[in-house]
């Protein structure tokens, strides 16, 4: 299963990219695990220099933005085609 | 023709420019004709304000955050970070407070960004010169400043604003301070960043700029709001001098309270600016104004606070100290030359 992290302790983009991801997955039925990750030693192990950042098995695909529905579908179509 | 992006924004700014160009007669046509006020009364001092500043501000916002935005979809903290590495003291201080006012930056980033500078092997000062530019001059201060202020006061904003990021940063280099950095800030390895950098088209440029615009204007517009009508009431009601004994030239002390009440005040540019632009017009000197603004501004609390997971009270200190002591001399110096 595609696993979804999202990197940030708590800022605006953070809670409004989770979100985002929530709904995603209701609307179109999608199954894949979404994890919070808050503890900056971790957000840092993956090498980012701004929040929120979008991990999709464990790819770091953006930071610092808040990626549009489209474009987050589409990483996540990749990610299962791939596994 | 199909409608591309980059068609859509030039459109966009003929339609900007015909309303930017006849705000005033609009503006006075409201006040003078449908409202019926007469000109020079309080209230339709207060009122014109109001409603001619409103809409400047927020035009002008959109404009240069959009311009900003396309600007920032050339520079990523990556990328700073690569400009700044192996540069020799002063150099990077330079760099580093220039990029900050390009580099997409938010506070809330500036643990990640930290960490990611020190890891780079970038000096602490130069980091530190890069963290004081980064907020301090940004682009909704720089509208504001622009559109109620003129040009001649943004352009001395922006510059003791970068002359502070690097002399600040360059003594923090000088005084040695990595001890004073938490311990397991260095012991992160992180994996370098897999992030691939794309090639952005023009239309990719202009969406960026978009959303920056969406992103910014929907956060600060009802401080816009506030500040304004804050300074419209100013304006029209305040008698003339009134701040001049209070923020005035002569009183020596106006200075050190201005920051000391700036620091812990939170309140972005787009609040705090159009009360100041008021308090100018009624004495307040402007070497005080320039202080309270950059206090306000460029030292936040929040800041200092998420800081402090990477920094040790010593340096959160040495840090405030050392900007706050640059604002200080600004603030005497355009009150002893102007």
């Amino acid at each position: 299963m595609t696993t979804v992290k999202i990197l940030g302790s708590g800022c605006a983009k953070c809670k409004a990219l989770h979100q985002r991801l929530l709904d995603l997955r209701t609307e179109h039925g999608l199954e894949f695990d979404l994890i919070k990750v808050t503890e900056l030693r971790e957000i840092m192990s993956y090498g980012i220099m701004a929040t929120p950042g979008l991990v999709v098995n464990d790819v770091v695909k953006s930071t610092g933005v808040l990626p549009d529905a489209t474009q987050i579908l589409e990483w996540l179509k990749e990610a299962h085609h791939a596994a | 023709m199909k409608l591309t992006p980059l068609r859509i924004a030039v459109l966009a700014f003929v339609a900007w420019w015909v309303a930017y160009t006849n705000l005033t007669q609009a503006v006075d046509a409201v006040v003078y004709g449908v409202l019926q006020l007469a000109p020079g009364s309080r209230i339709s001092s207060a009122i014109h304000f109001f409603l001619y500043e409103t809409p400047k501000v927020l035009l002008l916002l959109t404009l240069v955050v959009f311009g900003v935005g396309i600007i920032r979809s050339f520079f990523s903290p990556e990328k700073t970070r690569r400009i700044l590495e192996d540069k020799p003291p002063l150099v990077g201080n330079v760099l580093a407070s220039t990029l900050g006012i390009v580099t997409p930056f938010c506070s809330c980033s500036a643990v990640p960004l930290f960490i990611g500078f020190v890891e780079a092997g970038i000096p602490l000062g130069v980091t530190f010169s890069f963290l004081i530019a980064a907020p301090m001059i940004n682009e909704v201060a720089i509208v504001l400043l622009f559109g109620l202020f003129g040009w001649q006061v943004t352009l001395l904003y922006v510059g003791m604003g970068l002359c502070i990021a690097i002399i600040a940063g360059y003594i923090i280099d000088r005084l040695k301070v990595e001890r004073f950095v938490e311990e397991w800030v260095y012991a992160i390895r992180a994996q370098p960043s897999a992030l691939q950098e794309e090639r952005l088209s023009a239309d990719d440029r202009v969406r960026y700029g978009w959303t920056q615009v969406r992103e910014i204007v929907a956060k600060v517009w009802l401080y816009v709001l506030l500040g304004i009508a804050v300074g419209a009431g100013i304006h029209g009601y305040v008698p003339e001098n009134f701040m001049a004994g209070l923020m005035g030239r002569s009183a020596w002390w106006a200075v050190p309270v201005s920051v000391l009440i700036g620091v812990p005040l939170y309140s972005n540019a787009a609040g705090i600016i159009p009360i100041v632009h008021a308090l100018l017009e009624k004495g307040a000197s402007l070497g005080t104004t320039l202080a309270f603004m950059m206090s306000v501004i460029g030292l936040s609390l929040p800041e200092t606070i998420i800081l402090r997971k990477v920094l040790k009270p010593p340096l959160i200190a040495i840090f405030v100290g050392v900007v706050a002591t640059g604002i200080l001399i600004v603030g005497y110096l355009f009150n002893a030359i102007m």
